[in-house]
């Protein structure tokens, strides 16, 4: 029973796969509403969902899922227009499946009927489609296919189908495949029984048979797989086209007699080897031209690398493997890291040439190791690309807004972690833009602007960082309102004076919401300001710029990977801290004649301009003497030029970042910690929340 | 606490910290390691170390002395770390509590513990579970999970974000 609940949890995982693909495709199509190629992948994936549902025994999701997949057949026969309600429809069927997915045992009869008579009523015919399916409940959709597929020729396929030993085990009955095989046309099925060992031998469990099935159907290979789906991991199967009725030549003899056992494919061959190709001979009685040959044997040649690429990127395509043995991979190699700086730093110091040549070797392999280990995290940001397009396209509607969404660098790669997290943030960011950026169609007329609006989505790599920005073509952030409400919240003083990106980032503090009013789509109580931490929880930054009655853009910085950053070692007393390199610019002296031409101000002057700096040792109240020379460390935070003092700069380390737990979790100026070559550990510097305390440190005492 | 949660014989680890013996109950501690470099944490009170590497791991580090109101020792050969597993907020935590020297395992019979006086042992009762008694010699019985707990931690919160007491604003 377990080997069955875990096939099941196998055909959920792919189910929820089809219908994420199902997704897609819909909203694809409604852009497309002619491409036969989506319509076919539409159907096909409603066809997988449902042959394996019934399979695995989720009789309801079958039972349902083919009452759509007749709807689509029409629909792929042309009988039926793509229209929004259409696509509206079958997109509540998709949710509807999937809720009958993660709740098979809580049926909503009466929510599954309403779709299906809504989507029956679209029909056309109606009536005829009504019927049909009354009367052939179990798998109708077959006629029709054969019906409808009229352009498709019939072609005759062999399936050398031989099922593992332990194929029972796994809860797969290998007749129903072969029933529902039968279903797809004319269908010759011999077992083969020659495997199965003597009485003494044979064990009752294992399945031995194995079968030649000759299939004569118009479905394409494509439904012949997907029969076989579910067992393909756990058996031999090999599908070839033997009779095309385009190619009326009948099967060769040898070939024939192979399959019946007559002679073994040795005996074949050599006799066949006597015989003088085909070709050569054709071309000696002058029936054809070499040339033609040529061309023919090229053609074979193609077919035949054709095929065998394809066989090649199925075997190679992917496999699964859980997150978790993926952390633990992410883990392990943290702390290779760790211990290879100790290894690099041992050699340094040493005097052995050779010890430094190993561990300089080392030290490239755990470069590229680290490298490839985070390049397996690493996910297309376009799977979470596609899941807002829904989200937009119910939303729109929702709030009776014409909105239209775009996006760019669906290709873009970030960590799995990262992608997870970000998604709630964009999500808000989303439904924000499209809640409050984006007028209402009369509105927009009134501005002048196109009636439908647009939310782009993009996203784009830059240095070790990737950015994402969701624009909207809406009404803009209007600074002057948002002062006012600040000012009425008391976030600001009445006479503060801010520059505009100030101000728009007032929107991001703690119970700030402009919105007149509550809507369901935003103003829940989850504000700006917990987009905010989740974004810097990442390491992120977040920053907006809007422009009035035009509309606004929300960037959102990220970091590449949470678990290893490129890190530049400071000095601070006898502490080492770690300074995220991605963001260091630059490093210059600070002398006690500096401080002096200052007169107290913590400016530095970095050829002729001016770069504000905090002196660490102040902010962390290092005791002991300051070096006559110190460091400053210029960093770029918040598209500000910001100098950090030091003692001294050591140089870069590859960082392993460990998070330092509960219980320094309110501790500031600081976001966690590595463990140095020397086996001590050194923390890691909040740059930007270090700059945030020294900016109200710098009001309060300035209020003084 | 209550005394009557100590009724079996429990095995509880001793430790001296100045000239008094305190003790945990072994099944919440996971080591003993030598004192080796802390890490400090800027902006944390005295009390709290600061951080080590346990293999790999970043843990940290609170002395005890400093937390139970004593002054700072200097660290002699028998300085140690005690390692233990605490719950905070019922997620487990893995800390490390300086002490001046570990000395036994002890197993305390369940007569052998009298509840904790109200008065008298310098220390907050809520630390204490019980008095354990050892050859006319008492041995404070820490309950280590209240120790550590997040109020106590509370300090740290208030102690960290003092000189950015607007930052709520932020």
């Amino acid at each position: 029973m377990s080997m069955m609940d875990q096939h099941k949890e196998v055909f959920k995982e792919e189910a929820y796969e089809r219908l994420s693909e199902l997704e897609d495709s819909l909203l694809e199509l409604e852009e497309r509403t002619d491409d036969i190629d989506l319509i076919s992948s539409i159907f096909r994936a409603l066809h997988t969902i449902k042959g394996s549902g019934s399979m695995f025994g989720f009789d309801e999701i079958a039972k349902f899922t083919h009452e759509v997949e007749t709807v689509f057949d029409c629909v792929r026969n042309g009988e039926m227009p793509v229209t929004k309600e259409l696509i509206d429809l079958t997109l509540s069927a998709r949710d509807h499946i999937k809720e009958l997915l993660d709740n098979p045992d809580n049926v909503n009869l009466q929510r599954a009927g309403e779709i299906i008579s809504s989507l029956k009523n679209l029909s056309p015919n109606s009536d005829a489609l009504k019927e049909e399916c009354n009367c052939s409940p179990a798998l109708p959709s077959i006629e029709n296919d054969t019906a409808a597929d009229e352009k498709e020729e019939e072609t005759v396929y062999r399936i050398e189908f031989v099922p593992g030993h332990d194929v029972f085990m796994k809860g797969i009955n290998p007749v129903m495949l072969l029933n529902e095989l039968q279903t797809l046309g004319e269908c010759r099925i011999i077992a083969m029984t020659d495997a199965i060992p003597q009485l003494d031998y044979f064990n009752p469990e294992c399945c031995y048979t194995y079968w030649d099935i000759f299939l004569t159907t118009s479905q394409g290979i494509n439904a012949i797989k997907d029969v076989f789906i579910f067992v393909e991991d756990d058996c031999e199967l090999s599908i070839s086209v033997i009779d095309s009725s385009l190619d009326s030549s009948v099967k060769k003899l040898g070939e024939i007699l192979m399959e019946r056992g007559e002679v073994t494919p040795e005996n074949l061959q050599e006799v066949l080897n006597k015989q003088r190709p085909v070709g050569e001979l054709l071309v000696e009685n002058g029936v054809t031209s070499p040339q033609e040959v040529e061309s023919a044997l090229a053609e074979q040649k193609h077919i035949k690398e054709a095929r065998e690429k394809q066989k090649t990127t199925e075997t190679v395509s992917s496999i699964r493997v859980s997150s978790d043995k993926l952390d633990s991979l992410v883990d392990l190699v943290g702390e290779l890291v760790t211990v290879q700086a100790r290894l690099t730093q041992k050699a340094n110091t040493g005097s052995d040439p050779d010890l430094l040549l190993i561990s300089e070797e080392v030290e490239r392999l755990t470069e590229e190791l680290r490298d490839n280990t985070m390049g397996v995290r690493m996910v297309p940001i376009g799977t979470m690309f596609s899941k807002f397009k829904r989200l937009v396209r119910d939303l729109s509607n929702e709030v009776g807004k014409e909105i239209e969404m775009t996006t760019d660098g669906a290709e873009t790669e970030l960590d799995k972690t990262v992608i997870e997290k970000l998604n709630d943030p964009v999500v808000h960011l989303i439904r924000n833009s499209i809640d409050h950026g984006i007028e209402s169609p009369e509105g927009r007329e009134a501005a002048g602007k196109p009636k439908m609006g647009k939310v782009h989505l993009s996203a784009r790599h830059s240095g070790a960082n990737v950015l994402i920005e969701i624009i909207d073509d809406g009404a803009g952030l209007n600074p002057e309102a948002i002062k006012a409400k600040a000012i009425e919240k008391g976030l600001i003083g009445s006479d503060a004076e801010l520059s505009e990106k100030e101000i728009f980032s007032l929107v991001l503090a703690p119970g700030f919401s402009t919105a007149k009013k509550v809507t369901s789509v935003s103003g829940r109580g989850v504000g700006m300001d917990v987009v905010k931490r989740n974004i810097e929880a990442l390491r992120g930054s977040i920053d907006i710029s809007s422009n009035k009655g035009k509309g606004s853009t929300i960037t959102l910085k990220l970091p590449l990977t949470l678990a290893i950053i490129d890190g530049l070692l400071v000095k601070l007393g006898t502490d080492v801290y770690v300074m995220p390199l991605s963001i260091v610019e630059e490093c210059v002296e600070l002398t006690d004649k500096d401080i002096e031409k200052a007169h107290g101000r913590q400016i530095a002057n970095v050829r002729g301009e001016i770069v504000p700096y905090i002196n660490l040792r102040e902010q962390f109240m290092i005791n002991g003497g300051k070096p006559e020379i110190e460091q400053i460390v210029i960093a770029r935070v918040d598209e500000q030029r910001v100098g950090y003092v030091v003692d001294d700069v050591i140089g870069e380390h590859q960082t392993v970042i460990k998070s330092l737990g509960k219980f320094y979790k309110h501790v500031e100026g600081v976001s966690g910690a590595t463990i140095l070559g020397d086996g001590n550990v050194a923390l890691i510097l909040d740059a930007p929340k270090l700059m945030h305390t020294a900016v109200i440190d710098e009001v309060a005492e300035a209020a003084v | 606490m209550s005394v009557t949660e100590i009724e079996e014989a429990t095995q509880h680890l001793t430790f001296k910290l100045d000239e008094e013996v305190f003790a945990i109950d072994i099944s919440k501690v996971r080591e003993v390691l030598e004192y080796t470099t802390v890490t400090k944490v800027p902006q944390t009170p005295e009390f709290m170390c600061g951080v080590i590497n346990l293999r790999g791991g970043v843990v940290p580090v609170v002395d005890l002395r400093l937390k139970f109101g004593m002054s700072e020792a200097e660290k002699t050969v028998n300085t140690c770390i005690i390692i233990v597993e605490v719950s905070l907020d019922g997620e487990s935590t893995v800390l490390g509590a300086l002490a001046d020297s570990v000395q036994e395992v002890h197993d305390f019979e369940p007569g052998q513990i009298e509840p904790a006086p109200k008065i008298g042992t310098k220390l907050k009762t809520d630390f204490i579970k019980g008095m354990g008694k050892r050859d006319e010699q008492f041995i404070m019985i820490l309950d280590i999970d209240k120790v550590f707990s997040t109020d106590e931690l509370s300090i740290v919160q208030d102690a960290g974000s003092y000189n950015a007491s607007e930052k709520t604003e932020d």
